[in-house]
């Protein structure tokens, strides 16, 4: 195991994390004012209705998909009686048709943020880089699934789960399990985690805000407050 | 009952010669920065006219305000809380750009720097989105003014409702009014519920609704959610703005920049009290023409012993208590009956109120052909004659609902015809007065007020009090009004998040005059 692995896959991803949370943190305590969605939809609506809703559902779908599938303790799966096999090849479709989504919805939106003029004049750089970044990682990890399916019977999932989760359990040994794992998982690994390191610093951080707005369906129709 | 207490306006559309010095100080003030150019918080309409942004009065288009549910409660007509947050990422509702229109200036440089040619140089309109050429401008918040524009345009005014509007078509029977617009400080508004962020609130002391800015997220549903289309996205900063009311004048008791620089006196400010445990219920009124009056029962009357007791104990200052009672807007809309709220069937429960306007006597004022009535030595014209259409009125102001309207400009006639006769014969002509309602103290101080209008008399605004909340020796030397995180004092050149830190100037250096050890001269 060299070096480079170990830092890539047993250190980064708490540096990764912590960046994700202290950044976000430090955003929302003191530039709150730049904390927003950033919509463009009233310059130009064009097919953002089409693609937005594509893009979020398989987002939010690969993202919850991601924590599930990987934080889930193998021994969970077994008292389920799910075979690896199987749950492999559920990760690969479910994998699959979410990723589809979220990349046919991601092409729409970049189609429409780069062939408006309005759009593509108040396109910041950062915009660009986040919508490519989202697509590379997106490819990488929807080419996986032809790497998985050489393989079908779970076992190199095992391994990537028990590196999830090592990682989060502090075992300090995680990166050795992925060790040999395809190149293809380890790019993918490598830009998802960066992910979560320029979050803070993108529009990304809306990402909070609408896990939060759940809470508007508790909430009184009025606000009023006080002086 | 809970009290609270709300600067309200009404505006005297009688009296609007649409100049749109009001729209201009506002622009002036509030809106002239990137993002919000196309953004007018007060803007000048004529009508008819589909207004700005197009056809904002369409809610079969748009779904802005309440709807009542088959249950009998009140719901955003855009959808209730989960439809709202399954639209969030993309709201079908949303007015583009377009709909207000492309913000522009112009090629003045070019006026300078053309060569020599022909015919003189042109300054194009430029985009202030894109920065290109634009090859024509094609709409704005005044496109329509003095009707301008053809008739099958601004004939889908939805104000035209149970009205034959080919009769109107014709230039000698064609109407026009003004009707400027700001945000409506909702009792119920639609705006605040809409907010899957909670950004949006109205202010208990006052009752100004305002945006924060820091808590906005950009899900753009107050947008869509306002009727009245008043609310903003700032498409540079990507938080939605709006009116304010002006609200650090009013709380220094200056009225609003519209307000004060309104050129006709046609605006007025001054305390309402209404009891807030009364709102949903006047809201949920089953038949939309009933809004109205339901309205005006939520508001309490501030001569009232039990109410000034209870008002007291619930904490609302006495000089708010004293200047409801010299309130303008409460004569007008609660005792002479003259001012109404502006669409009523939003179920919104407006604050800024409209005095419907009179207009000439339609077509044939040949002796005899003009219907009327005659009182002593008046001739009193029967108001539906007037050019502009009762229906069309009460389309507006009251859902639909004529008998208000009316009672209403009659009693601006008889005002005048009374006033007329006091003056020009010598007169006191009372049966006028009793005809409507009315007696000659009250039409003194209508008259007082509608139409002398001294400043002292339109603006009865009390100060907020604020040196009860703050602590104004700490807030001496702090930056005052700021987009954001102004006023932090960050050390660094640049900032991680791309905005440049502004900190406040706190210290100040000792004048230059002072400083100096002073010299004699020669």
């Amino acid at each position: 195991m060299s070096y480079l692995h170990q830092f890539v896959f047993g250190i980064y991803p708490y540096i990764a994390f912590a960046i994700f949370i202290l950044g976000s943190l430090a955003r929302f305590e003191r530039e709150q004012y730049t904390w927003k969605s950033d919509s463009s939809q009233v310059l130009h609506r064009g097919n953002l209705r089409l693609g937005n809703i594509l893009f979020h559902l398989g987002i939010i779908g690969l993202f919850f998909g991601h924590l599930v599938g990987l934080l889930t303790p193998v021994a969970v799966w077994d008292a389920l009686g799910v075979t690896h096999g199987f749950k492999q090849a559920f990760a690969m479709a479910a994998g699959g048709v979410m990723g589809g989504l979220c990349l046919s919805g991601l092409l729409i939106l970049l189609h429409r943020r780069l062939s408006d003029p309005r759009i593509r004049a108040v396109t910041k750089p950062g915009d660009k880089v986040l919508l490519l970044w989202i697509l590379v990682t997106l490819l990488l990890g929807l080419s996986t699934i032809f790497v998985s399916a050489q393989h079908m019977d779970g076992h190199e999932m095992v391994l990537l789960m028990t590196w999830a989760q090592h990682i989060v359990t502090f075992k300090g040994d995680a990166a050795a399990f992925i060790v040999g794992a395809h190149l293809l998982f380890k790019l993918h690994l490598f830009m998802g985690m960066t992910l979560f390191v320029i979050f803070p610093f993108t529009r990304l951080v809306h990402v909070w805000s609408g896990f939060a707005s759940v809470t508007y369906l508790g909430r009184a129709w009025q606000l009023v407050r006080p002086r | 009952m809970k009290i609270r207490a709300q600067v309200g306006m009404v505006l005297n559309l009688d009296k609007c010669i649409g100049c749109h010095t009001c729209s201009v100080t506002c622009k002036n003030v509030w809106t002239s920065r990137d993002g919000v150019e196309y953004a007018w918080f007060n803007n000048v309409e004529t009508k008819p006219g589909i207004g700005y942004p197009k056809e904002w009065e369409n809610q079969a288009k748009w779904n802005g305000g309440w709807k009542r549910n088959t249950a009998g409660k009140l719901e955003p007509r855009q959808g209730g809380k989960l439809k709202i947050l399954a639209n969030l990422f993309a709201n079908p509702n949303l007015p583009a750009i377009d709909d207000y229109y492309e913000p522009f200036t112009y090629d003045y440089e070019h006026l300078q720097k053309a060569p020599l040619s022909q015919t003189p140089p042109t300054a194009r309109p430029v985009s202030v989105i894109t920065g290109k050429k634009m090859d024509k401008i094609q709409w704005g918040p005044n496109w329509e003014d003095d009707l301008g524009g053809e008739f099958s345009s601004r004939s889908r005014d939805q104000l035209f409702e149970g009205l034959q509007k080919e009769m109107y078509s014709t230039f000698e029977s064609t109407f026009m009014m003004y009707l400027p617009r700001l945000c409506e400080h909702c009792l119920n508004p639609t705006c605040v519920a809409s907010c899957p962020s909670g950004s949006i609130y109205k202010r208990e002391d006052d009752g100004i609704v305002l945006v924060d800015q820091d808590k906005c997220r950009g899900w753009r549903m107050c947008i869509s959610g306002c009727p009245y289309k008043k609310i903003y996205y700032n498409w540079q900063s990507g938080k939605a703005e709006k009116c304010t009311f002006c609200f650090p004048r009013i709380e220094a008791g200056q009225p609003t920049v519209c307000s004060e620089t309104c050129v006709g006196r046609i605006r007025y400010l001054g305390v309402l009290l209404y009891d807030a445990d009364l709102i949903e219920q006047a809201a949920s009124t089953p038949n939309e023409q009933d809004l109205y009056e339901e309205q005006l029962k939520v508001f309490l009357d501030p001569h009232s012993p039990a109410v000034i007791a209870e008002a007291r104990k619930q904490g609302i200052p006495e000089s708010w208590l004293e200047a409801a009672r010299k309130s303008p807007v409460y004569k007008m809309a609660c005792e002479w009956k003259v001012a109404f709220p502006l669409h009523p069937e939003y179920r919104t429960l407006p604050m800024v109120w409209y005095i419907p306007p009179l207009s000439p006597i339609q077509s044939a004022a040949e002796a005899g052909r003009m219907p009327h009535k005659t009182l002593g030595d008046s001739i009193i014209p029967d108001v539906k004659s007037l050019r502009i259409p009762v229906r069309y009125l009460a389309n507006l102001l009251t859902a639909g609902k004529e008998k208000p309207i009316v009672t209403a400009l009659d009693r601006m006639i008889a005002m005048r015809a009374y006033k007329r006769g006091e003056v020009v014969h010598g007169k006191q002509e009372v049966s006028l007065l009793q005809q409507v309602g009315l007696d000659a103290a009250t039409v003194e101080d209508m008259y007082q007020i509608m139409a002398i209008a001294n400043y002292e008399d339109r603006f009865v605004i009390p100060t907020s009090h604020k040196e009860m909340v703050e602590d104004s020796f700490n807030d001496k030397g702090s930056c005052g009004f700021t987009f954001g995180n102004g006023c932090s004092g960050g050390t660094s050149e640049g900032s991680l998040f791309g905005k440049k830190p502004q900190g406040s100037v706190i210290f100040v250096e000792m004048p230059k005059s002072r400083k100096k050890p002073v010299t004699t001269e020669e």
